[in-house]
């Protein structure tokens, strides 16, 4: 890259974080600033320009900032570093390693290296002298907790290199020279194993991105067994506050079969992020019986954490996503809430008196959006391995009303909608969602229907539509029972709605908080499925409605226990010989 | 305060507002302190040599030659153990006729715990109102806000819940508070002997409104002093906060800021989580847990002060008359302590969840069994069982006037199952069934007597 004269400026406005500067020289959108407040720095971020004043939205407070006080631009865009090093790490939406600061408190200004550039690590060479490479090729890999790191062509190198030389296997730093290429020019580049990206640019060296087809396990069976997800699939969780956003995204960060999980903490309590910190490094990964940690990358930007940052924090973790998914790597995403996010630019383009789109938000937010989901997906590397980005977010719509802007906005971009509802969480039916008003879109795919029709249950789609028929069944009878009154409606109504209070109380609703029910692997829940679709297909008799409540809640009570013990154990089959037992009751042919 | 030499001073505004002045300065710092006319005013826009300042006090009688002085630094408090005992007004001026407070000068609003050096809550708060032990355990380094229709009696809760929190400091951060709950809050304290580990701020409904956007950070500012300096566990009162957000909005209404919903700030989320992210454990001992108030109007949660409350705090606290016992009741349906799981089953007994979770389940089924009969429907035995459930889960455990201890509620809960529920009924998990189901005769039996078998769980 060549070498510029640095760009200065001066402070001429200062309304909160929002600064106008007036620049000597060229800037460029989104480029990064430094402004000079008496020791410290503040980073800021370029967001408008206008002759010679940029706008800049500066990540930390503006407090005793004054006019003239100088500026420096860097002539790049917010960036994050990658390389061996970023599991297991706490960052703040900028990238800084939470771990490394001094003091109790946040220090305004300090920013801290994101990676350990003294830790070596064990390379092994994937390429040989002479062999042709490009962006994001893989020339070698380290063992980084056990997931091969694959370390890569820079994603800004265009067009094709040749190997001209590279290290053997060795111990090295991330700044060590592993390998030198060279254009067909004959220019030499030496390549380390760390390069930086800037965030809002989406990475594509990939050869294509079909459409996701592959099932991702939960271990949620609201999720799994009537609305799944896709590997390199989106969704989204919308619910008022107090309605289990968290505590489902928790779940699914613990619990979902992912190489790499990397959590966004973007504007919510800092309570919630300790929890996973002090969590994760003591839980064990289901999977591979190592720590969670040790897949896990958190980016923590807390609600009171300056706002700008916030805006960049889903950007920084999407972007470190993005970069595990080139090494062909499986990796969820989770961002709680995007709301913030949302409102975040809302207060921005506040600021700067922008002409409001509804609720004041943004007007392109609608596109801001659209643009972040799209950057999820499964992909075929140029080297014809696969790599993933699932990616679920959480939304806190305003007065729980899912008709508002950033809602109506995601609702467009996202496949899977995963409603909680404040009635469902109100009754504490927990998970909260909504098995009628959630969709999987993926279920109307083809390749994802024979995917699971192959893999889980021949059967499996089919039952998944019976399922939700005698949900939709059960409401309707529950409606008429609650206009025309216990006895104002035939028996079959009482039946049909405890039918479908079998699959509300043991496949829908799940303790997070318990040892045993918290995660189902697919194998249990079609046991499960299949155990209670047998009930519900089967004719039960009765005098009189009032039998029907006691009797099912019986059934229940079986089902209950047999979920809250180890699958297979002793005691879940004496409980399965107890409901065999009640089933036989009342059963007729 | 003084002027000193190098302060700056200015006699030429060009503009005024009903809650801010303009005029032309150099040199200015954002958010410094500035005195108009001998109010206090602070630095919220600078726009080239233009300077914004919010006053405070309001700019009733300020001419546009008033006399303007910069301090060149942001609202501070000075702190000390001489806070202790007394009463301040939003500047952090004494208001009890004591002596000014000597100590170190702190800026208000300071900077933010780094998300790792938090140490995760884990101190169970004992209140003795079962709404709150049982069903909302309250965690130290925790922040809920009660909700609360004008009319009721929420700052006599909070004043009960301060005094048996055993808290080392109760620092009252009051925001439009009447004259007779500011001497309420005194007596209550005074009375129970508390008064020396009592701090207030108190911005009272004869001041200024503006002037309570000072009070949550400067009784945070000595709450951190408390907790960090002294590492003492400091509980924060914040009421209330309806009128905090109230003030804020007439500031960004003044400059002309595009409201968001409800004429809120479209800043509303993070002002707020600015104050309530302050509470927090810290790995040395201390902590700082925030009860605060928000009141309501017509119970309506979804009015933009609420609900971004409910989106930032850990939960909240819904007090209800309950018009069948004719009491205020925590409503066990509205009411949620996010942080409970740290601490029930862990630092409670095992049964804690499932005691909780079954008795408003069935608090639920006895709502719907009221909606059935209002609708004119007859009820089943089911319903009248759960009706009269309801009745004396409401009287022995959810009122606000019962004071007993965990254990005692957990098993008034196994008894109230006992007397109107079969096992199944209450499904709770078999092993917790074997160890706490009450010996004594209950509906169990009574039915067995009666009707066929019922059959054993294993
Ligand atoms: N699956 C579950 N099992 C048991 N309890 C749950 C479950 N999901 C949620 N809860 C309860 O609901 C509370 C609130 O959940 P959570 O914090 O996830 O809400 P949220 O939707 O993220 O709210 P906010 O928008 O305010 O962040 C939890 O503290 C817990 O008590
Ligand atoms: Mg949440």
């Amino acid at each position: 890259m060549e070498e510029k004269v640095s760009t200065k400026g001066k402070v001429k406005s200062i309304i909160a974080n929002l600064v106008i500067v007036e620049v000597d020289g060229p800037v460029s959108q989104n480029e990064i600033c430094y402004i000079k407040l008496q020791e410290t720095d503040l980073m800021a971020e370029v967001i408008k320009v206008s002759g010679n004043t940029a706008y800049v939205q500066v990540f930390e407070s503006t407090r005793s900032l004054s006019i003239n006080t100088e500026v420096e631009f860097t002539a790049h865009m917010l960036e994050v570093t990658l390389g061996p090093g970023l599991l297991s790490k706490n960052y703040d939406g900028l990238q800084n390693d939470l771990n490394t600061m001094e003091g109790i408190f946040l220090k305004k200004g300090e920013y801290t290296k994101a990676l350990d550039e003294s830790k070596k690590w064990d390379f092994k060479p994937l390429v040989k002298e002479h062999d042709q490479v490009e962006a994001g090729s893989w020339l070698g890999e380290v063992d980084e907790n056990h997931q091969p790191h694959r370390i890569m062509v820079p994603f800004k190198m265009q067009g094709t290199y040749k190997v001209k030389s590279i290290k053997g296997e060795g111990a090295y730093t991330v700044k060590d020279t592993i390998a030198v290429i060279s254009d067909t020019e004959g220019n030499e580049f030496p390549i380390t194993m760390t390069q930086t990206w800037p965030v809002k640019v989406p990475i594509r060296v990939y050869n294509n991105k079909p459409r996701p087809y592959r099932l991702l396990e939960t271990g949620v069976r609201t999720i799994d067994t009537l609305n799944p997800i896709t590997e390199g699939g989106t969704g989204f969780i919308p619910g008022p506050f107090g309605s289990g956003k968290t505590v489902l995204q928790h779940a699914l960060s613990k619990q979902a079969e992912a190489d790499i999980v990397i959590v966004a903490a973007c504007g919510e309590r800092a309570n919630e992020v300790v929890e996973l910190f002090t969590e994760f490094p003591e839980l064990d990964d289901p999977r591979t019986g190592r720590k969670l940690m040790e897949r896990t990358t958190i980016i923590a930007n807390t609600s009171n954490m300056p706002v700008a940052a916030r805006e960049a924090s889903v950007y920084t973790a999407m972007t470190l996503a993005e970069y595990y998914r080139q090494m062909g790597l499986k990796v969820l995403l989770l961002a709680d809430s995007t709301s913030r996010w949302a409102q975040a630019l809302r207060e921005m383009s506040n600021r700067m008196e922008e002409l409001p789109g509804p609720d004041a938000y943004p007007m392109d937010l609608t596109a801001i959006i659209a643009s972040f989901y799209a950057r999820a997906g499964y992909v075929y590397l140029n080297n014809d391995k696969t790599g993933s980005i699932t990616f679920i977010g959480t939304v806190s719509p305003a007065g729980g009303n899912l008709k508002e802007p950033v809602t109506e906005a995601t609702k467009k971009a996202a496949r899977c909608f995963y409603a909680l509802s404040q009635q469902r969480a109100d009754s504490k039916r927990y998970p909260a969602i909504d098995p009628i008003d959630s969709y999987s879109k993926y279920l109307e795919y083809d390749e994802v229907k024979e995917y699971m029709n192959e893999n889980i249950d021949e059967k499996w789609t089919d039952n998944i539509e019976t399922v939700k028929d005698i949900l939709i069944r059960g409401r309707e009878a529950s409606e008429q029972i609650d206009i025309l009154g216990d006895d104002g409606v035939p028996i079959d109504y009482h039946i049909a709605y405890w039918k479908s209070e079998i699959i509300d109380f043991v496949i829908l609703q799940q303790d997070a908080f318990d040892d045993i029910d918290a995660s189902t692997p697919i194998d249990r829940q079609k046991y499960m499925l299949h155990k209670i679709l047998t009930i519900c297909h089967t004719n039960f008799e009765f005098e009189s409605f009032e039998d029907t409540a006691e009797y099912f809640k019986r059934i229940i009570n079986e089902l209950k226990q047999m979920n809250y013990s180890e699958f297979e154990s002793d005691k879940f089959k004496n409980h399965e010989e107890q409901l065999e037992k009640i089933i036989e009751e009342r059963k007729v042919d | 305060m003084e002027t000193q030499a190098f302060q700056k001073i200015y006699t030429r505004i060009t503009s005024i507002t009903k809650a801010t002045c303009s005029l032309k300065a150099a040199g200015v710092g954002y958010e410094e302190l500035a005195v108009i006319n001998g109010k206090l005013a602070q630095v919220v826009k600078v726009i080239g040599d233009e300077v914004t300042l919010q006053v405070f006090g309001g700019t009733e009688g300020i001419p546009t030659d008033a006399e303007v002085v910069f301090y060149g630094k942001p609202p501070s408090l000075k702190v000390s153990d001489e806070l202790s005992g007394r009463f301040f007004n939003s500047f952090g001026l004494p208001i009890d006729d004591g002596p000014e407070v000597e100590g170190e000068e702190r800026e208000i609003g300071g900077p933010t715990v780094n998300p790792v050096r938090r140490q995760q809550p884990s101190e169970l708060i004992a209140t003795g109102i079962a709404g709150i032990d049982l069903n909302n355990t309250l965690v130290s380094g925790q922040k809920i806000p009660f909700f609360a229709d004008p009319d009721q009696p929420y700052n006599q809760v909070m004043a009960m819940v301060a005094l048996r929190a055993k808290a080392d400091k109760i620092i009252l951060g009051g925001m439009g508070l009447t004259n007779d709950d500011y001497l309420f809050f005194k007596n209550v304290f005074d009375q129970a002997g508390a008064l020396d580990r009592i701090v207030s701020f108190v911005n009272s409904t004869e001041d200024p409104p503006v002037e309570r956007l000072l009070v949550p950070d400067m009784a945070l500012t000595a709450a951190e002093y408390f907790a960090v300096d002294k590492n003492q566990d400091v509980l924060v009162l914040l009421t209330d906060m309806t009128l905090y957000a109230d003030a804020l909005a007439i500031v960004s209404n003044r400059m002309d800021q595009i409201p968001s919903k409800d004429s809120m700030p479209g800043s509303l989320y993070s002002d707020l989580a600015r104050i309530y992210e302050k509470a927090v454990q810290f790995p040395e001992g201390g902590s700082i847990t925030i009860v605060a108030v928000t009141t309501l109007s017509g119970g309506d949660i979804t009015h933009s002060i609420p609900d971004n409350t409910g989106y930032i705090t850990e939960g909240q606290l819904f007090l209800r008359k309950d018009t069948d016992i004719g009491k205020v009741i925590v409503d066990p349906f509205r009411s949620l302590s996010r942080l409970k799981q740290l601490v029930i089953g862990k630092k409670t007994r095992e049964d804690h969840p499932s005691v909780m979770n079954t008795a408003v389940r069935l608090f639920a089924d006895a709502s719907n069994a009221k909606t059935k009969l209002e609708n004119g429907f007859d009820l089943t035995d089911y319903d009248e069982r759960s009706l009269e459930f309801a009745k004396e889960y409401s009287r022995k455990l959810l009122a606000i006037d019962v004071n007993i201890d965990i254990d005692e509620m957990l098993d008034t809960g196994w008894k109230l199952f006992n007397k109107f529920f079969t096992k199944a009924e209450a499904g709770i998990k078999e092993n917790l069934v074997e160890k706490y189901w009450p010996e004594e005769e209950g509906l169990e039996q009574k039915k067995s007597g009666k009707e066929k078998e019922e059959p054993t769980e294993a």
